[in-house]
């Protein structure tokens, strides 16, 4: 009440209903008014959130119990004495060194199959980018681990073409983790739909030119295409190469880490950590290890972009 | 020249069926799976091979809606709507405020400001899960939809930057006509420029209500109570061999669960590729 009264006063004061108003039309001010939904997500979400976990990094946390210091414990156990670390970790990477390459290669390869239209154009495009849509839901794994299984539908289909095999392919270390490699290349639709938009923005008259000075079709592909590209893959890269370190539901679902472990992702194990086994700091220390190696991954390939990646403004 | 064109047309009669063929293949999997919810559960392990049942039964869509242990699916949809929904309307509108404000207004460590919304687009939520995990325990939030939702009304990376691609297509002209009429900033967002954008709120609430409907790792920390789980997640505990292994009523819900999806995606196509197209970021 005492407040309401107040602000009416203010606002009865000519001048001061003026400053108030120009003060909140200011573009200076406003720009902020627009943004603080970010600012306060960026701050409440994402940087407290962390520093904090920078901190429970250092320390014996049991969401129970209170946390307490071990400096660096977590990081020694991690680097030295927890063999199931390095062991995600380098599964982890064996799996983006495959299924990043292999998915962008295939995106890259029918985006040039579909750059030519046709009357199907539209329904070609649906059909590869339809998986990479629902590729990550649950249905999706279960569907697969039926696939793969021993009864599943590849060994039938191989049954059909008169091979015979009761495999259970995801019993497998090395056919279980290609399993989830080829889970994850067949979701190359979104690359591809990115790839198209870069081909079609390619000026024809380059390969106009090049036609006429003689060059042939996979010349054309390797000196203009790619080149030209080379700004969509650098991002296609970045981006899929965080997603690849990240994938969770495809090893926690369809394998769950079987067999012996050698499918398990360090998402999983981190997860595992952290809520099956209770040890938040460990799993803190974890996430922060990602994020840096993540991180210089990242850097590293910003700060070699100069090399591969073609800037068509930089060559004027 | 005759010779010039039959050998073109073989050409594309070729391109044709490699094309197709691989599309089959692509395709094959899911199809599978559709067409197995109508069968019978014997008959999915008996006759692996075949695409189309023997004969069309529902027993699998009535008997996997029940779901298990006294929960229907009826409830889990019920939940996932309300999760992808409240989820989409919030990361849309608060995604859709921030766009403009980067992209119409000059204010101090804008470019700072930026560079951060960039950041925390790249940063995967895994990364931070454990983080926000704990602070929602501290505030007892865990437990209820709170920390899957709430987050979603502060502007989501991508979003935000779609809509942002999108504002700076439209004439400034536009804004100074109307601040010469009396507009205010803040007007001139509500009148003028959120009306005009709509092609990108729609292609983001469709990003958003995807990955929210898709979402399996935030209620698999954050709820415990089955009268809570959204479909992905009930999906995941009817699949458990605990609760039996009834794949003709796992596939049948499987692929209801996905029907919204596949609805969105036949309807709303030209969005799905535009928005890709315009950001170049994975969708």
């Amino acid at each position: 009440m005492l407040e309401e009264t107040v602000l009416k006063q203010i606002r009865s004061i000519p001048g001061n209903k003026k400053t108030l108003g120009q003060m909140m039309n200011r573009e200076g001010v406003a720009g902020y008014v627009f943004i603080l939904p970010f600012l306060v997500g960026f701050f409440a979400f994402i940087i407290v959130p962390m520093l904090l976990s920078f901190g429970f990094s250092f320390t014996r946390y049991n969401i129970l119990g209170k946390p307490s210091f071990t400096a660096l414990e977590n990081y020694r156990t991690m680097f030295f004495s927890d063999p199931k670390f390095w062991k995600t970790f380098g599964i982890t990477l064996y799996y983006v060194l495959f299924s990043v390459p292999l998915r962008l290669i295939m995106a890259l390869a029918v985006a040039v199959l579909l750059v030519k239209s046709s009357k199907l154009s539209g329904f070609y495009r649906a059909v590869f980018y339809l998986p990479s849509i629902i590729g990550s839901s649950v249905a999706v794994a279960i569907l697969w681990k039926r696939i793969f299984a021993s009864n599943g539908v590849l060994n039938a289909l191989l049954g059909v073409i008169g091979f015979h095999t009761e495999t259970a392919w995801l019993g497998r270390p090395f056919t279980a983790m290609w399993s989830l490699i080829l889970l994850a290349v067949w979701q190359f639709g979104s690359s591809m739909l990115i790839f198209l938009s870069g081909l079609k923005q390619i000026p024809v008259s380059l390969y106009e030119s090049a036609t006429i000075d003689g060059a042939s079709g996979m010349r054309r592909f390797f000196r203009i295409t790619l080149p030209m590209l080379t700004p969509t893959i650098f991002f296609n890269l970045i981006n899929q190469i965080i997603n690849g370190f990240m994938a969770f539901t495809q090893s926690y679902i369809i394998t769950q880490g079987k067999p012996k472990d050698m499918t398990l992702f360090y998402t999983v194990y981190m997860y595992q950590n952290s809520f099956t086994y209770g040890k938040l700091g460990y799993g803190c220390a974890m996430a922060w290890f990602m994020v840096l190696f993540v991180g210089a991954v990242t850097l590293l390939l910003f700060v070699t972009q100069n090399k591969w990646v073609y800037y068509e403004a930089e060559r004027k | 020249m005759e010779n010039y064109s039959t050998h073109r047309t073989f050409i594309t009669g070729i391109y044709h069926v490699f094309t197709f063929l691989f599309a089959c293949v692509m395709i094959y999997p899911l199809l599978w799976m559709v067409l197995s919810s109508f069968k019978d559960t014997t008959e999915i392990f008996r006759k692996a091979q075949n695409l189309l049942p023997e004969t069309f039964r529902l027993t699998n869509y009535t008997v996997g809606w029940k779901g298990f242990a006294g929960y229907g699916f009826g409830i889990f949809f019920r939940n996932s709507f309300l999760i992808a929904g409240l989820s989409t309307i919030g990361a849309v509108f608060s995604s859709s405020v921030v766009a403009f404000g980067f992209a119409r207004c000059n204010f101090r460590l804008r470019s700072l400001w930026f560079s951060c919304m960039l950041v925390a687009m790249m940063l995967p939520f895994q990364v931070i899960m454990i983080p926000q995990y704990l602070l929602f325990n501290k505030i007892g939030w865990v437990g209820s939809y709170l920390p899957i939702i709430v987050p979603q009304f502060f502007g989501q990376g991508f979003f935000i930057f779609l809509i942002l691609q999108f504002i700076k297509g439209i004439p400034i002209d536009l804004d100074e006509a109307a601040t010469i009429d009396g507009c205010s900033i803040y007007m001139i967002f509500g009148k003028i420029i959120f009306p005009l954008i709509k092609p990108a709120l729609v292609t983001s609430a469709i990003f958003s209500f995807m990955w929210r409907w898709d979402d399996f790792l935030s209620p698999l920390i954050y709820l415990s109570n089955p009268l809570q789980y959204p479909v992905s997640y009930a999906l995941k505990m009817f699949a458990d061999p605990t609760a039996g292994s009834d794949w003709g009523a796992m596939f049948a819900m499987a692929s209801l669960s996905l029907l919204p999806i596949f609805a969105i995606f036949l309807t709303m196509q030209k969005y799905l590729v535009e928005g890709i197209a315009s950001t170049g970021i994975k969708g």
